[in-house]
């Protein structure tokens, strides 16, 4: 199998945001990143994926700058055959542009399947996979938590609210990944060290503005100063009296 | 400014509550709105259908709900006009010939404002957060038909029990955390969103789902679901970002926690420190009291 794993370097959840002087964009200095962890289940399946086949290749391809070298070599030495760092100094703001230049990518071969994420944490787009697919013309089924693939059909589940929907699809396709399909490994020492002879191939590439501008990035609404009703079970009455007269929500 | 097309959902062919809030933000952008609905076991299929509609109309704003139908179809029916979604947004508004809009981004810990400029404007607003208008209610949607599904076909869906309200629905959140304990003791917190009869649904932190002590798609936070409830109760759980991330637009937030220094007592509006198992009962009956 054939597998294509489109990964995203991102911030860590925990990092503190501090916004540049720009007042548009994140303050990179300091800031942990890591891959994105909706990819981690993207590689997970591809390599599970694979393994079960007996054969394949699982080919890693990131939109980024420099840096993202590193997270590449974290999909390697996850078991990755190989990477492809699109490299631009910055990630454009619209996926559309993001898109395009993966399903460019992604265009110079045939592949049996291709997985991303399904969203990105740091922009929480949910889309790369969708307008991909689409660029494409492949079938695409979002926000997959659990696969079956028999030969030239898939069937896969997505959490809806209220339910789970069991969707039919042909393959090859294009399916974003989401929690519970898999428990994704951590690299092995001997995959770290692996993962460094590994091949990686660095493309520049040029992104168009797009049709999204950010006008600027804020810090969010301080929440209104809480307070602290009471100890124990005490203050339950006083709780109630807050959340039907100052609150009005009961 | 040209019209809007206001994109809603029906499950069971009854429109669902976020649907009255995609034809309000809808109409914040423009004063011609127009709203449809496709009915079809096949995203592509609607996609074509809401694509081929958006351009005969020459609409200059398409606006879907950011739920999990939406998120899916929104950038098949934008990739097919040319753009991208403004996805998941908080805040929308017209601005001379644009769109701007709002958005959480790093787990909520930042608000980007973007300027769209795709003609049309595609964009998937937040549910619970546009308060539906007045005229929501009577919104009569046209029916978009579909011939053949396409290659992508929703076999079945299998329901959550019957009685069960998704937490990304409903109005009362009571969410529980590894201070539960164990799993039986959950039942502590159903008990509560009884109370509220029919309103309120449970949902848990990632640590007791991860545990196997409650489904994932109870999980609230960046790995789970993103909610805005007029009411979230957080029972037990420390609130770490990635929690927060997923419930911080709540509208009134109310943490009980045995730990004072707790961080989730950071965002919440009301606090009660002690042991969740004295604390809740008591709470239950008194919430019965004012519902029965
Ligand atoms: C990439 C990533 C994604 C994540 N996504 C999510 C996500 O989507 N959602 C999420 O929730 N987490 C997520 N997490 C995990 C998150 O970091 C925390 O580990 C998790 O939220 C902790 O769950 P908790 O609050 O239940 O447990 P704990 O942090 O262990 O807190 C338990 C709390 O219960 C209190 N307590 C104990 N006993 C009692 C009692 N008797 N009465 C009252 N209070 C009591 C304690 O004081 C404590 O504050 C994610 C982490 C990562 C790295
Ligand atoms: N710059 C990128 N490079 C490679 N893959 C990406 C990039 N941005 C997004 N993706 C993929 O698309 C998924 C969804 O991202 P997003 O639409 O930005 O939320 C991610 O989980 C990745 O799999």
């Amino acid at each position: 199998m054939k597998i294509a794993v489109c990964i995203k370097r991102v911030p860590d959840s925990e990092a503190r945001v501090k916004i540049s002087a720009d007042g548009k964009s994140l303050d990179e200095a300091g800031v942990k990143f890591v891959l994105n962890p909706y990819d981690e289940f993207a590689v997970e399946e591809a390599l599970r994926r694979k393994e079960k086949a007996g054969s394949g290749e699982v080919v890693v391809i990131c939109l980024g700058p420099a840096a993202a070298q590193e997270t590449i070599r974290t999909a390697l030495a996850m078991g990755a055959d190989r990477g492809v760092l699109l490299q631009a100094d910055t990630i454009p703001a619209d996926p559309f542009e993001t898109a395009k230049l993966i399903a460019a990518e992604l265009k110079s071969a045939t592949w049996d399947l291709v997985l991303l994420g399904r969203m990105a944490i740091d922009d929480y787009n949910h889309q790369v996979g969708v307008l991909a697919a689409e660029l494409l013309g492949l079938p695409c089924v979002t926000a997959v938590s659990h696969l079956d693939i028999d030969g030239a059909k898939g069937v896969a589940e997505r959490e809806i609210e209220g339910g789970i929907e069991v969707v039919e699809f042909p393959m090859p396709a294009v399916l974003t990944t989401d929690k519970g399909l898999n428990e994704p490994r951590y690299p092995a020492l001997k995959g770290i060290m692996a993962a460094k002879k590994k091949p990686l191939e660095v493309k520049p590439v040029q992104a168009a503005a797009g049709k999204l501008e950010i006008i600027a990035l804020t810090p969010p609404p301080e929440r209104k100063e809480g307070k602290i009703v009471g100890e124990g079970p005490a203050a339950v009455g006083e709780l109630v009296r807050l959340l039907r007269e100052e609150a009005k929500v009961l | 400014m040209s019209g809007v097309l206001a994109v809603l959902e029906q499950r069971d062919g009854v429109l669902r509550k976020v649907s009255f809030e995609v034809a309000t933000a809808a109409r914040r952008v423009g004063t011609k709105v127009d709203a449809v609905v496709c009915s079809s076991p096949g995203p592509e299929a609607c996609a074509t259908a809401i694509a081929e509609r958006a351009k005969s109309g020459g609409y200059g704003v398409v606006v879907f709900a950011a739920t999990a139908t939406g998120k899916d179809l929104a950038p098949r029916v934008a990739a097919k006009l040319g753009v991208a979604v403004a996805s998941d947004v908080t805040d929308l508004a017209a601005e001379g010939d644009a769109i701007v809009a709002t958005r959480p981004v790093y787990a909520g810990k930042a608000l980007q404002k973007i300027r769209v400029l795709g003609k049309p404007a595609v964009v998937s607003v937040r549910p619970n957060i546009f308060t539906p208008d007045a005229r929501a209610s009577q919104e009569k949607p046209e029916t978009l038909s579909v011939a053949s599904p396409g290659r992508v076909v929703v076999r079945e869906i299998k329901a959550a029990p019957a009685g069960m309200l998704d937490v990304a629905e409903a109005q009362v959140i009571i969410s529980g955390g590894r201070g539960l304990k164990e799993p039986a003791n959950f039942k502590v917190l159903e008990d509560l969103a009884k109370a509220f009869g029919g309103r309120a649904a449970v949902g848990a932190s990632r640590a007791v789902v991860d545990a196997g002590w409650r489904p994932h798609a109870d999980q609230v936070g960046q790995t789970g679901k993103t909610v805005s409830p007029s009411l979230y109760f957080a029972i037990g759980i420390s609130g770490a970002i990635q929690h927060l991330a997923g419930m911080r637009t709540s509208k009134v937030i109310v943490a009980i926690n045995k730990d004072k220094d707790a961080p989730i007592f950071k965002v919440a509006d009301y606090g009660v420190v002690g042991d969740l198992f004295e604390i809740v009962p008591k709470l239950t009956d008194e919430i019965r009291k004012l519902h029965g």
